[in-house]
């Protein structure tokens, strides 16, 4: 067993040896699309959404809160703290680089979410006959690039704050705009235009439309693809100027 | 030839000099210690040993390995233990040893560590769970999981009690046995003074002296004084005439002689041919507290 993949399983293992911490990034999101699901008027076609249903918009937005949830309370307060207390630091004199913490994290968070996407998708298509992803290439390519973005902007976190119990305030801080954004209390579909915009530009809003489109059968726009890898490069690119190890 | 070899030493914080041209060589084997107040440069001098500082000025050589070119290397040889540094709180001490055993070339057998450190029974036990001495002991058999040929341990029992204090010197001692040289960084005399075969002293960045712990206290003042009560009247001339003595006072029923070199086998030698038992016979000699004062021009912890 490689390193990678060894320090990976030992970090998931720590990872459910605090359930409060699985309970709000692992299990919330399908027991909220359960919630959502288990409201009969969510339940029925609506024309001002063009025939679909509220629950067909959650779905999407679930899965994005899922990946919120992994990149900006998980993975930025895992990291801040275990260079707040000095793990990476002894990871720092072994013959393994602290680079291996930041890949074995950024695997576990990968694992995890998709993990969660399968569940939530499986529950919609069963319990409440959410179609699932007509173009499975262009879903998965949308998930990627969100994750992608959630993760960089996670790991900018985690190199800006000093310690972990700021950086689980900072990533509260800015989880409640992403998801708003995402649509979790006014999907997009119900948006004003000046929202909509706005939305279009953050990381989650451009990700929910393309696992929409995907789901409805078409590849992302190319406006949220830009978007996606923009705030992956810039927020990527801040965090390894800005990362330090100790 | 050396084992670690450090020349000229200089590592610079914006205007602040931590360290000012250190230089030291420790021999394979060795129990090396490295003594100074805190802020003096211990640490610094020391983490730039294991590669995790680049020195502004000077060389560094650990079995030959330039620690700044040579990382991957320097990894497998050298074992630190850091100060404050933690695992995460629910790692258990056997899945901590077995993970990082998996990181180097030729791990030594984690489970003798775990005999060797006293850790057994506590393979299940949480980080978190663990007492301060235990920490410790983790610590250090983290340190000596990759089977290094040194091991650095920096102020390794800060902290402890001191019956966990005296346990851990005995552990050194014996991870010594096992062939590993040992460079630790303290600020306890009475550590160094047990532990070390050499030891560096150093203040305000500067190495101030290099010798055995015996060889600094001679180097300030080999005096010694041997007190005692003679059984039986003595005449002071016997023993004023010896080599070793240059003084004899009376202090009530006490006599009290000065002198150098083997002065209590002088002492001694002398009352028994005149069959004159020493009662509450003391030796008294300048302690390495008082050479560190006289080296530094205050005490340690000062």
């Amino acid at each position: 067993m490689s390193a990678l993949s060894r320090l990976t399983a030992i970090e998931t293992r720590l990872f459910f040896r605090e359930p409060m911490v699985v309970f709000f990034t692992v299990a919330f999101p399908p027991i909220l699309l359960v919630i959502l699901g288990a409201i009969p008027a969510f339940r029925r076609p609506d024309e001002t959404l063009g025939g679909l249903r509220v629950i067909d918009l959650y779905a999407p937005i679930v899965v994005a809160m899922g990946l919120a949830l992994f990149a900006l309370n998980g993975l930025s307060q895992i990291l801040a703290a275990y260079r707040e207390r000095g793990v990476l630091r002894r990871m720092r004199t072994t013959p393994v680089r602290p680079g291996l913490m930041l890949g074995a994290q950024l695997l576990m968070s990968t694992i995890l979410s998709v993990g969660t996407m399968l569940v939530v998708l499986a529950i919609g298509r069963l319990a409440f006959d959410v179609r699932l992803p007509r173009q499975l290439p262009a879903y998965l390519l949308g998930y990627v690039l969100a994750a992608l973005a959630m993760f960089a902007i996670g790991l900018l976190v985690a190199s800006l704050a000093p310690t972990g119990k700021s950086a689980g305030a900072i990533g509260t801080l800015l989880f409640f705009p992403t998801v708003f954004l995402a649509g979790l209390w006014v999907p997009r579909a119900s948006m004003n235009d000046v929202l909509r915009t706005i939305s279009d530009l953050s990381p989650l809003g451009a990700g929910v439309q393309s696992l929409q489109d995907a789901t409805a059968g078409h590849w992302p726009q190319l406006l949220h693809v830009a978007v996606m890898l923009g705030w992956t490069i810039v927020a990527g690119g801040l965090a390894a100027r800005y990362f330090r190890w100790e | 030839m050396a084992i670690i070899e450090v020349e000229n030493l200089v590592k610079r914080y914006g205007d602040h000099t931590a360290v000012d041209g250190v230089g030291f060589a420790v021999e394979q084997g060795e129990i090396f210690g490295i003594l100074g107040p805190n802020g003096a440069g211990k640490t610094t001098t020391v983490e730039c040993v294991e590669g995790l500082r680049t020195p502004d000025g000077g060389t560094i050589r650990v079995c030959g390995i330039d620690p700044q070119h040579d990382t991957g290397e320097l990894r497998q040889l050298l074992g630190a233990q850091l100060q404050e540094s933690d695992l995460p709180d629910k790692l258990k001490v056997g899945e901590a040893l077995e993970l990082y055993s998996s990181f180097y070339r030729e791990p030594a057998d984690w489970r003798d560590l775990v005999d060797i450190l006293r850790l057994t029974g506590k393979l299940d036990t949480q980080f978190r769970r663990l007492s301060g001495g235990q920490k410790q002991r983790l610590s250090i058999a983290l340190a000596l999981v990759g089977n290094p040929r040194v091991a650095v341990l920096d102020e390794l029992t800060t902290g402890l009690d001191p019956q966990a204090r005296r346990d851990t010197w005995d552990l050194i001692e014996d991870i010594r046995e096992r062939g590993v040289t040992i460079l630790l960084v303290t600020h306890f005399m009475a550590e160094a003074e047990r532990l070390c075969d050499r030891l560096a002293v150093i203040d305000s960045g500067r190495l101030v002296a290099l010798d055995t712990p015996a060889g600094l206290v001679a180097r300030v003042d080999d005096r010694q004084r041997v007190r005692f009560r003679p059984s039986a009247p003595l005449d002071h001339a016997v023993l004023t005439a010896l080599p070793e003595v240059t003084s004899v006072e009376r202090a009530g029923s006490q006599l009290v002689v000065t002198g150098t070199g083997n002065l209590l086998l002088a002492v001694t030698t002398v009352l028994a041919r005149q069959q004159v038992v020493a009662a509450d016979l003391r030796v008294e000699q300048t302690s390495l507290d008082d050479a560190f004062v006289a080296l530094t021009g205050r005490p340690i912890d000062a």
